[in-house]
């Protein structure tokens, strides 16, 4: 076991997002920028990075006002914290880098409304103490990034050929253009899922057969 | 100041760039409703309803904070006025329909999560829209919202009654069924696009 700063933070506060309670995979939270970002790597990328940033300083912010926050206007609260550091984000992209801000569009502001960041304010951060929800805070974040990367590598590979912009398959690679369009990401979504579900369904089958039967 | 006609517009928001099939604005509800058509057409409506209320708030809101010159506030400003007017429609259906109220459950409250909402505030803030050519797209935004949440709903109905492999139980067939009419919806592009 490793990361044991404190003895109620286990690997598992870290884990559980990254794999078990995925937000997209698992429990399917924020699926709009999911979708929508997705049709390059990098800009699945620095989408993930962006509300993991969110998710963490809102996690922590949340986490220390717990006590302070009355229990009737929580939500309303927790959404202001989001606006607040989700502003933070989109102004600091756009002084970064434009070309990123540009693509990313209106969907770096519409973090506010990704459903996970409010669903873990809600159901972690507001109950436990800031380390630990810094920590999960940061699984979850992971867990995100690493679902838009699986879905953006796929789209970028499929739909232009390319993956980071550096190309793969030289000219004479006819790209499947679905793929980079709205239609492409429900269906490698889907087909994620449905791999996912199968091994599920695999590993649930060799666990209840003490005999795996040979045909 | 932008120079759509209004036809264009509704047409461009119901078809061409619907907020669900093609720009992937309120997922959650359109994935997590579309269960059965009674109560998917009223959280169509109930959406609609939002959007329309928001929308001309958040018309009114840009205005003053354009005047006072302090727009970096306009997402908490426009997330607030979302909030309070899903409150409002929270409050209306408990006290007039407690069924419908029930059967809506969670995703009533977290309509103020739905980026279409939202979404829609932010683009008629970009696309610069007078007051009624915001509240004309915030009608075809609800409408084309309404539309795609019927047509799944729809077609989930029929899904139930077939014979599916087990792995494809769940969210997976849902989404694959959302890229099947999303290709569809592609087709109306050539009616305005962008």
């Amino acid at each position: 076991m490793a990361r044991k700063q404190n003895n109620t933070i286990t690997w598992d506060t870290f884990s559980e997002g990254l794999w078990r309670e995925n937000p997209v995979f698992a429990m399917l939270l924020g699926m709009c920028p999911v979708l929508a970002v997705t049709n390059s790597a990098i800009n699945a990328l620095a989408m993930g990075v962006a509300t993991t940033f969110v998710l963490l300083a809102s996690g922590i912010l949340i986490s220390l006002l717990r006590r302070q926050i009355p229990k009737q206007v929580r939500i309303a609260t927790y959404i202001v914290i989001i606006a607040t550091f989700v502003t933070i984000v989109d102004y600091s992209i756009q002084a970064i880098s434009l070309d990123l801000y540009n693509a990313l569009g209106a969907f770096i502001q519409l973090i506010v409304v990704n459903c996970m960041i409010l669903g873990r304010a809600e159901a972690y951060a507001s109950k436990n103490r800031p380390l630990k929800a810094f920590v999960n805070a940061l699984g979850m974040g992971a867990g995100f990034t690493f679902a838009l990367l699986c879905l953006g590598v796929v789209r970028e590979v499929l739909g232009a050929g390319k993956l980071f912009g550096f190309d793969l398959f030289g000219p004479q690679f006819e790209p499947w253009v679905v793929m980079v369009l709205p239609a492409g990401g429900f269906i490698v979504l889907g087909a994620w899922l449905l791999l996912f579900e199968w091994f599920k369904q695999r590993k649930a089958l060799s666990e209840s057969e003490a005999v795996v039967e040979a045909r | 100041m932008n120079y759509e006609s209004l036809s264009f517009i509704f047409l461009n928001a119901v078809l061409a760039n619907n907020f669900v099939l093609a720009l992937f604005l309120g997922l959650c509800p359109f994935l997590g409703v579309s269960g059965k058509l009674n109560t998917a057409v009223p959280m169509g409506l109930a959406t609609m309803f939002v959007m329309l209320v928001s929308s001309v708030c958040a018309y009114g809101i840009n205005i003053v904070l354009v005047g006072l010159d302090i727009e970096f506030l306009r997402l908490i400003a426009y997330i607030v006025v979302i909030a309070s007017a899903v409150q409002l429609v929270e409050m209306t259906l408990k006290k007039f329909s407690p069924g419908l109220f029930r059967a809506l459950g969670i995703f009533l409250p977290l309509i103020t999560t739905n980026c279409a909402i939202l979404g829609l505030a932010l683009f008629q803030t970009f696309k610069e829209y007078d007051f009624l050519q915001s509240l004309v797209y915030a009608l075809g935004a609800g409408t084309g919202f309404i539309l795609a949440i019927m047509l799944m709903a729809g077609l989930r109905e029929k899904l139930e009654l077939s014979n599916l492999p087990s792995v494809t139980q769940g969210a997976a067939v849902s989404l694959m069924l959302g890229g099947l009419l999303s290709l569809s919806f592609m087709g109306f592009a050539g009616l305005g696009g962008q």
